[in-house]
Formats: structure tokens, sequence, C-alpha cells
């Protein structure tokens, strides 16, 4: 039997049953990696004699009639700027090529202590720093719908492994829209949790006020599984929030009756395709004629959001990356001049256009003489920004919105253009920058490539969005897997 | 206000990289359109408005200053691009 179109809970299901075994699960995820990584290369590194030695152990715990979580013997993937104990994690970045951390991110620990079974690191944008996955030093990961095609990005290679069934799950992370945008132009479901539910220890920074690590998943109720396995306060992580623990399974619910829903004008100007906006009003059609109402709204300073981000994003990325300078890990430049050259030549030579770009970019707008005008504006902007979503709140259960502005590029098309990739952006990143809760899934389809739709919830109210997205997911049959 | 090679030259001076005259072209080129961009900001009126540092407002978080189990030393050192006797190696820093 196949099991790499199935999700995560119902083959969680056939383990409870003895319908299968975990080691056969990792089995079937590497045959199908062997059968479609060549065209996609989704993945950076994968280990399937460990996998397999994890396996066998849950299999016995089962037999022994052991209670084991959702995610015990699954096979899952983790973006490679996830630390994993020994394991290389590598941001995608040559300066991080040979780089084994010594600890484990808080979230692999908790999917390790969960019994979920990590067969790989997935590719990426080099940092985090694109919305294609072309960026990356070592491979460019292809869309499974269209080999043509990018499949977003920066979790382009945790979004093409889950829709080629190359993994269950996957995790991403998202700090302007890069696990919304792949789940979107791959035609999955993603989520970007509130800042701070997930710990970001062991995450390496891009840009450490807006990162937020996530679920990449076939459907909805996999989504609130992973969000389960990776949610809670964390000390080693400062900007951790200390609540309640939900289950996120809860908010599965198939009934979005008397839901208020917000529409925000600005998300459907200029710049969005017709066809794309024409898609969510048909799916938001739908949500009414379940019960929901909708209304138009206006986020009057979302317009801003993009800019504002453009200014925060790579200001942190700036601070933060500036701990790579060839010292204490990471790469080193072979022949330099004293401590200054070894720096510059190391950055100059670790770092790919795209990074050094931002880089420079952050450096320029945190300089003497720049910093009130760029970072500062961009900080008191973002309080009007969040001010408009606080507001929208207060009437509605949740807004939505279109994910992206099109279907998935091609590979190539924007690589030239920084301003035309950034611009990709400007549907996901509103969200990062008021720090609220969002999911992408599948809505239908342009040109036979997936589309997504956007559901922003209040902060901490991941339960809303994840009954809505259940809901529209139960009632439509837009979550179809790539040919492949 | 456009970036010139003047400024592209102390920037990159000030993050510790280094681009050929060619690259400094293109650089500029793309950098100014990006930094076109984000100068729209100036059109908002922020009189008034405070800065959202962390959206969640959490302030100075403070633990117990307890001495608890690290890294193993050379699990850190496992990682240097060049190292000896237990310590990172780098060049001479003081003249």
């Amino acid at each position: 039997m196949e099991f790499f179109n199935l999700t995560a809970h119902e083959v969680r299901d056939m383990l409870r049953n003895k319908e299968v075994t975990s080691v056969e699960l990792v089995e079937s995820m590497f045959s199908r990696i062997d059968d479609v990584e060549n065209d996609l290369n989704s993945f950076l590194k994968t280990y399937k004699e460990e996998a397999l030695e994890k396996a066998k152990e849950i299999d016995k715990r089962l037999s022994n009639g052991e209670e084991l979580g959702d995610l015990a013997g699954i096979p899952i993937a983790v973006k490679d700027n996830m630390c994993t104990t020994g394991k290389n994690t590598t941001c995608a970045s040559k300066m991080l090529e040979n780089f084994k951390p010594p600890y484990n991110a808080t979230v692999v620990e908790k999917l390790e202590n969960e019994g979920a079974i990590i067969i790989g690191k997935t590719n990426m944008d080099e940092f985090a720093m694109g919305s294609s996955t072309e960026n990356s030093a070592f491979q460019i990961t292809k869309n499974p719908w269209d080999l043509d095609r990018v499949p977003g990005g920066s979790s382009g290679g945790s979004a093409a492994a889950v829709t080629a069934g190359e993994a269950f799950l996957a995790l991403g992370s998202d700090t302007g829209g890069s696990i919304r945008q792949p789940a979107s132009l791959c035609g999955i479901v993603g989520l970007k949790p509130t800042y701070g539910l997930v710990s970001r220890y062991g995450l390496i920074a891009f840009a450490s006020s807006l990162d937020q690590i996530g679920p990449l998943s076939k459907d909805v109720e996999d989504s609130a599984i992973m969000l389960n396995a990776i949610a809670g306060h964390d000390r080693r992580d400062s900007t951790s929030a200390n609540k309640e623990k939900i289950d996120y399974k809860k908010s599965l619910i198939n009934d979005v009756k008397g839901m208020k829903i917000g529409v925000p004008k600005e998300y459907f100007g200029e710049g969005i395709n017709d066809e794309v906006k024409e898609l969510i009003y048909k799916a938001l059609d739908k949500l009414v004629e379940l019960g929901a109402e909708y209304e138009m709204i206006s986020l009057p300073h979302v317009e801003y959001s993009l800019p504002t981000y453009y200014i925060i994003a790579p200001a942190e990325a700036s601070s933060n990356l500036a701990r790579f300078d060839g010292i204490r890990y990471g790469y080193r430049t072979a022949q330099f001049d004293g401590v200054d050259d070894l720096y510059t030549r190391t950055r100059t030579e670790g770092f790919g256009e795209e990074v050094k770009r931002r880089i420079m970019i952050g450096t320029h707008s945190l300089a003497s003489g720049y910093y009130d005008a760029y970072y500062n504006k961009a900080m008191k902007v973002r309080t009007l920004i969040k001010n408009d979503f606080d507001k929208a709140f207060e009437k509605y259960d949740c807004i939505i919105t279109p994910t992206v502005t099109d279907k998935a590029f091609k590979i190539g098309e924007k690589t030239d253009d920084p301003l035309a990739m950034y611009m990709g952006d400007v549907c996901t990143v509103p969200v990062n920058i008021a720090g609220v809760p969002a999911i992408s899934i599948p809505a239908g389809f342009v040109d036979s490539m997936p589309i997504g739709m956007q559901i922003i919830g209040n902060h901490f109210d991941e339960e809303t969005i994840l009954r809505v997205a259940y809901t529209f997911e139960k009632n439509t049959d837009f979550n179809r897997r790539a040919k492949l | 206000m456009a970036l010139t090679v003047k400024d592209v030259e102390h920037v990159a001076k000030l993050s510790r990289l280094s681009f050929s005259d060619d690259e400094k072209a293109d650089f500029i080129e793309k950098l100014n359109s990006v930094v076109d961009y984000i100068e729209q900001l100036g059109e908002v009126d922020v009189e008034g408005v405070k800065p959202t540092y962390n959206v969640l407002d959490i302030k100075n978080v403070f633990r117990e200053d307890k001495v608890e189990k690290s890294f193993d030393r050379k699990d850190i050192i496992a990682n240097a691009p060049s190292a000896e006797g237990g310590c990172f190696k780098v060049p001479k820093v003081v003249k």
C-alpha cells in the first residue's frame, strides 16, 4: 500500500489499529523520496538509518500497549534553520555548511519527546530571506504541481516535501509569510502562530520580533496536531508567552454559524490578480452559505506594512547576522591579513547576494543620522498597523484575505528584481507586523495552480481560525494532491 | 534620498562586507529601488504614536541567577574553524 497521499492523522489511526508499523511508514517515505526527490530537491539532508532505528523503538512501545501522542512514529521534516543536535543546520548558507549545533531547538526537542520521527532537514532561502527558495546556496526546490515553477519560500523545501508526500508534516518558519506563502503556492495548509506562542529557542534568528515557527500540513487537522506538539512557554525564549495550554484539536468544529468575518478592502486592490480576488469572494460566499457573515472593512495603515517590514526585518537581520564572523562557528576565509580582513572576507565569501543586500539595507537604516527616519519611524507605524487589527477584532471573529497575489511564478522570473519579489508578500507581511496568527488553506485554482486563502485571527486566538479553516475544508474539495 | 557609491562603501564597511566595482553598480541600483520604496513611510503621520518593539509588550524577563548545566567546552569548540588548547584561535588583535 502507498501511504504518501495520506495525512498524519490518518496514518496515526492506522498505527493505533495495527494496520501499519512506524517502520513501514518510514520506509514508504524513503521510497517516495527515492521516486521524486531528484525532481524536487526538497531536502538538504535525510537520516534514513536513524529514522528506522527510532521507528523500531516506537513500534515496540506501541506493541507494549504504551499510550503515545498523536505524532508518535510519524515521519516529519524540519526546515534547516532549526537546530538539531550533532546534525548539520545550514540555513541553506555556505556560512553554516558544516555547522553541527550542540543542542536541539525547543521545537525539535518537543517533537522528539512526542516520538515524531525527523527524517530530514529541508531546503530554504538562505537565512530564510526570500519568497521562492531560489536563494538557497545549495539547490533550487521545485513546485510539485509544476516543476518549472517555484514552491514559494522561504520554507519551500518543507512545503514541497509535504505536498509531494515525502513527509507527513513539516515545520517551517514565518517572518513575513514564509510558511503561508509556500503553503498557498503548493496547495497545502500553513499556519503562522501568534508571536510568542511557539518558542524560538534554537531557531537561527532572521528578524527576532517577527520570526515564528509553525506547521505545514496536508490538512487543518494535522495543523492542529502539530501546533499542540510545539506550542507552549519556554523559559529559554524570553519572548515566549506564558499562557494556559490549549488543545487545538478541540477547535476542529465543522460550524461557522453566526461568525463575523471582516474583509479588508486594501487586500483587493491593484497588484492582486483578478482571478485570485474572484476565487476569494467565492470562498467567502461559501462561508456565508455555511452560516457566517462578512463585511468589507478598512485597515487604513496596512498599505504601509511592506515598507515597514523592509525596515524592521533587514535592521534586525543585520544585527542578528553580525555573529557570523568566522571565529566561533561557521565558514572562515582561507587567507586574511588581520582580524578585520578576516571578518570582511569571511562574510563576503560566506553570504549570498540577497543576504548581503538585506544586511546592507539594515545597516543603512540603523546608521547614525538615519535611525529616527527609518527604524524608529517603522516602529511607530507598526503600532498603527497593530491598532488597525486590534480595532477590527473588536467587531469581527476573523479577517479573510488572499494569501498571495498570484499563482506560483516561474523559476528565475523574479530573481533579478528584488522589489518585485518583495511585493509578492504584501498579503502576508501585515500579520507578522501585528504579531497575530494566520492560516493559509487551499481555496481554489488559477490555471490549474493552487491558491490559498488567508484566515487571520486575534492574538492567541488560533482556535477561531482553525475552526473556520476546518469548516471550509470539510465543505469544499479544493484540498487536492499534486500529481507527481 | 538615493544612495551613492560613497554611501554604499561606507555601509559596506560598517557591515564588514566588500564588493567589486561591478557588484557595487548592480547593488546601488537594486538597493535604491528598495530605499525609494521604504521612504514612502515618510508620508505617515506618527505624531504622538508610541513605538512597538514587541507586539506582546513583554518587558524584561528575569530569573534567579543560578548556576545550571552548560554545554561541554569540546562540543562548543568543535564548530570553531580554528581552535587550540580549548580556545578559539584568532589573528593578533592588539597592535
